[in-house]
């Protein structure tokens, strides 16, 4: 048996959250423990082996398993207590419930941060008809097969979904000598980063085909090929209904956040994470929340940025430190689709800093920031897309009321 | 030419023409956008990442710098033919590769 284990901050899942999250802690002087399942530390940035992470955050173009390690490195010169191949399997009050190869033991904690990441949606969550072959696969899973084990999925695939998952791994496909043959969008815009479908696609020549779906998995044993239609809104238009011969189709339809452990945790039906405060703390007194399990991000920057918060925050909390002042809501105006956190609390002198998602792609237009009546904070941006994840940073003495982020024009 | 800057994820809209012998890009919102720009018009360039081969399993491996979109498939074929014992992260498994002035280096661990 594991002795009995007592805590400040516990932090679930070792990825660049909750890596991120345990060092904050441990800077705040918190007795602090990291719990991740898998038997080395960086989350799914082991196998996103591209460059692009840490512009922002490092100032320096790296590869997710070099950011990962960047963390592993900081990480080793504090006295975080790090948990490998253990598994989190129940969350009650602030009890964590692990098991490992020293048995099922409960650690008592007197600050919880979820950093759980996220899954990646299923043929049955988009509503996939047809049989269900050998060779369909999620995206994730491929990026994990190819980066990690170095096997191919199969030699001529479809990609259903233009994520940046699915258009990273068009391009690694091609690499690695397999075809790809197209990849199909359901919207009439794709949800990836607009360099994605420049270097993974553009490059490679791959079509990418919007408002085209798969409209039937074909196969017995193993899959032989899809039927791909145009869609009129989500409807399929049967008439342009047309067979195209695959060994392999790829699903890049999106993820969502790993919430299920935790009983009572009240979400935000916009993101499927939790809804939280401005120290990212959830409903449940004592639990913060950061990185892919609040709300799925494109940037592993933002996941940093966003943990080191929860992380010392959590520290505060259990530390006796944390005090809540008078609240303020956070809302999604005019074309914005979520905002998160939903709420923060007047006079502290902390920024607020609030990430939030656009309704849909907007071009020479205005982000602002409304408190009452008075525009407290605008900023001109001549495009963005949907799909990117957006960030403003507001001073705590500008705010005296309820908050309001919206798009406007000129 | 009308493109996409690729230098990070904000993604600016560039746009590159030819005025007499200088190439002009605007629609950029900093230095590496504009040198991004000029070499799109005249030699496209891509860091490139890739897996190499070793008796352990593969790691993550990636260009030090960025090679001409044309010589990528030469830069593959050349990690590609590696079977090395067992590396870690941060070791040049090829030096300047190809002759482009770059290594290839090895980016994770088992
Ligand atoms: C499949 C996939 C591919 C991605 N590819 C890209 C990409 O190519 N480029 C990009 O910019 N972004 C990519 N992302 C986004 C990327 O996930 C984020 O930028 C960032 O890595 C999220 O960090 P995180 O720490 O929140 O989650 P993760 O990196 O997912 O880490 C969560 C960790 O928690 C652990 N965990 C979960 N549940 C438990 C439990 N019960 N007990 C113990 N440990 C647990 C997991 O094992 C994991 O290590 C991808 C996301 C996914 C899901």
């Amino acid at each position: 048996m594991n002795k009995n284990l007592m805590y400040d901050v516990v932090v679930i899942g070792g990825g660049p959250a909750g890596m991120a999250a345990a060092i904050e802690s441990y800077n705040q002087g918190a007795k602090t423990l990291l719990i991740e399942r898998n038997e080395k530390l960086g989350g799914i940035l082991n196998q996103c082996i591209h460059n692009g992470f840490g512009l922002q955050y490092f100032n320096e173009e790296l590869t997710g398993p070099e950011y990962a390690l960047r963390f592993v490195e900081l990480l080793s010169k504090t006295k975080v207590d790090v948990l490998l191949n253990t598994f989190v399997i129940d969350i009650n009050g602030l009890n964590v419930t692990i098991i490992n190869e020293k048995g099922q033991t409960v650690v008592q904690a007197k600050a919880i941060v979820l950093a759980m990441g996220c899954r990646e949606k299923t043929p049955a969550g988009i509503m996939l008809t047809g049989s269900r072959p050998v060779g369909v696969y999620t995206a994730g899973q491929v990026q994990k097969m190819v980066n990690i084990h170095g096997k191919l999925p199969g030699k001529n695939c479809v990609i259903l979904g233009s994520g940046d998952i699915g258009l990273i791994m068009a391009r690694r496909l091609t690499y690695e000598g397999a075809k790809v043959l197209e990849v199909l969008e359901i919207m009439p815009e794709s949800g990836g980063l607009k360099r994605n479908i420049v270097q993974c696609l553009n490059d490679n020549n791959i079509p990418l085909k919007l408002k085209h779906t798969v409209t039937r998995v074909v196969g017995n044993t193993r899959i032989e090929g899809v039927y791909v239609a145009e869609v009129d809104g989500f409807t399929p238009k049967l008439e342009t209904e047309k067979f195209v011969k695959c060994d392999c189709l790829i699903l890049s339809v999106g993820l969502i956040p790993e919430v299920d452990l935790v009983k009572n945790l009240k979400l935000n039906p916009k993101t499927g994470g939790a809804d939280v405060n401005e120290f990212r703390e959830t409903n449940i007194s004592g639990i913060f929340s950061c990185g892919n399990v609040l709300h799925v991000h494109d940037l592993v920057d933002n996941v940093t940025y966003e943990s080191k918060l929860a992380g010392t925050n959590a520290a505060k909390y259990a530390l006796g430190k944390l005090t809540h002042k008078k609240p303020f809501n956070v809302v999604a105006g005019n074309g914005i689709r979520y905002v998160s956190p939903s709420f923060g609390y007047m006079s502290e002198k902390e920024d607020l800093m609030i990430y939030f998602r656009l309704s849909s792609r907007i071009t020479k237009s205005y982000i602002c920031v409304k408190c009452g009546e008075n525009e407290i904070y605008s900023k001109f941006v001549l495009a963005a897309n949907a799909g990117e994840m957006q960030k403003i940073q507001i001073e705590k003495s500008k705010i005296n009321g309820d908050l309001t982020v919206l798009v406007r024009g000129q | 030419m009308k493109t996409t800057c690729i230098m990070c994820p904000v993604g600016c809209e560039l746009t590159i023409e030819k005025v007499g012998k200088e190439v002009k890009v605007t629609g950029n919102s900093c230095l590496r956008g504009e040198t991004y720009g000029k070499n799109e018009l005249t030699n496209p360039m891509r860091i490139v990442t890739a897996l190499v081969k070793t008796k352990l399993g593969v790691l993550p491996v990636k260009t030090t710098g960025m090679v001409p979109k044309n010589r990528i498939n030469d830069v593959l074929k050349e990690i590609e033919k590696l079977e090395l014992n067992k590396a870690q992260a941060g070791d040049v498994v090829i030096k300047n590769v190809c002759n482009l002035n770059v290594d290839i280096v090895v980016t994770g661990n088992y």
